[in-house]
């Protein structure tokens, strides 16, 4: 066998092996969950727009330094240069008329943990931390735990 | 002939004018002599409706979604902007155009906007807005008369739609319900203090009472 034969001989078989196996990934469906049935090469029909929870009621914090959530619709709600709609509710003199919970009075610092008349600019934009939720049933579930709930455990940090 | 002639063969412009008027006044307080009281009345009959219907066709043609984003500047600004809100498209598929909110839909007071409006047509002849920079400038001036006329009439147009006798609000979310109780039921305060900004967007809203 000449060396060009061999040569020849090994693109075929890589050419088989690459098409083979081509073939069986598209062929594949992999049921992940989060895509559903359909095959990686295809694109599955959009799920349905999930509804936002609006209840008004706060919801447990899961950490102290987490941001809450906002448990109301904030459809078409203006936060920009000209404006804040959150804070025509949420702003300290308009709380006694809305009974909307104050915004927070670290809100009104600066970087320099000097307090301003009203909230710091760099705490404007009210959607970069707190956020509406949806009524969905998670896709991938989570087990995480409080602080409250580890440490009342009778092995501190022990079993999950 | 002499210069000092010349004015008395040909009377002045305004006199010609004023004699052509005084002939017309003669002839249409003469009574006719040619045709019938009866060919009169139907004849002005007949007029009347056709001037009345043409006047209103033509009162409704400018009151219509399409008249009104003929002009760029609210094609492009406004009604862009009402595109994106739920009264624009929404589940029930009813759309409040533009005269549906900004044209009264009361006979007088539609006449009276008419006529505020020639305004802007003005406006629109001499690009006060015709970028969209100009326009934001004057946003906040536009706005003020809007809201200074939806504060004067109760919020009349809103409540074409959305009366407080029709409203459910065990329907509503419980914020509403309650800032509705509050608030509306009671005449304190009218759709345009708290629904601002619902249809375009909001214009530099410091110095604006409720906001920041």
């Amino acid at each position: 066998m000449t060396r060009t034969t061999v040569r020849n001989t090994a693109i075929i078989f890589l050419v088989a092996a690459i098409a083979a196996g081509t073939g069986t990934l598209a062929a594949q469906t992999l049921n992940s969950g989060l895509r559903g049935a359909t095959p990686l090469n295809d694109e599955g029909p959009a799920s349905p727009m999930p509804q936002t929870r609006n209840t008004a009621e706060r919801e447990t914090r899961n950490y102290p330094e987490q941001p809450p959530v906002i448990p109301h619709s904030i459809d078409g709600y203006q936060i920009d240069i000209n404006g804040n709609k959150c804070l025509s509710c949420h702003a300290r003199a308009r709380t006694a008329e809305s009974q909307a919970p104050m915004v927070s009075i670290t809100h009104f610092m600066d970087r320099d943990g000097q307090f301003l008349a009203s909230v710091s600019p760099r705490r404007f934009f009210c959607t970069e931390c707190h956020v509406p939720q949806n009524v969905v049933t998670p896709p991938v579930s989570n087990d995480f735990v409080d602080i409250d709930t580890l440490l009342s455990r009778a092995s501190p940090g022990g079993r999950r | 002939m002499t210069a000092t002639d010349k004015p008395e063969a040909r009377p002045g412009a305004l006199r010609r004018v004023w004699n052509f008027a005084l002939e017309l006044l003669d002839v249409l307080l003469r009574p006719s002599s040619i045709f019938g009281l009866g060919i009169l009345v139907l004849a002005g009959f007949v007029a009347g409706v056709i001037f009345w219907g043409g006047f209103n066709t033509a009162l409704e043609l400018t009151n219509s979604e399409k008249f009104c984003t003929s002009c760029h500047e609210m094609r492009d600004n406004v009604f862009a902007e009402l595109k994106t809100t739920i009264h624009f498209s929404n589940r029930s598929g009813v759309r409040a155009s533009c005269p549906d909110c900004h044209v009264p839909h009361n006979w007088t007071d539609k006449i009276a906007r008419k006529m505020q409006a020639s305004k802007e047509v003005w406006g629109h002849l001499f690009g006060y807005i015709d970028n969209r920079d100009k326009f934001t400038d004057k946003r906040l001036e536009l706005a003020l008369h809007e809201w200074a006329r939806f504060k004067a009439n109760d919020s009349l147009e809103c409540r074409n739609c959305h009366s407080a006798q029709s409203m459910d609000i065990t329907k509503q979310s419980p914020r509403a319900a309650v800032a509705h109780e509050r608030y509306l039921f009671t005449g304190e305060k009218t759709c345009i203090d708290c629904h601002k900004g619902i249809a375009h967007h909001l214009p530099d809203m410091r110095g604006v009472p409720g906001w920041q």
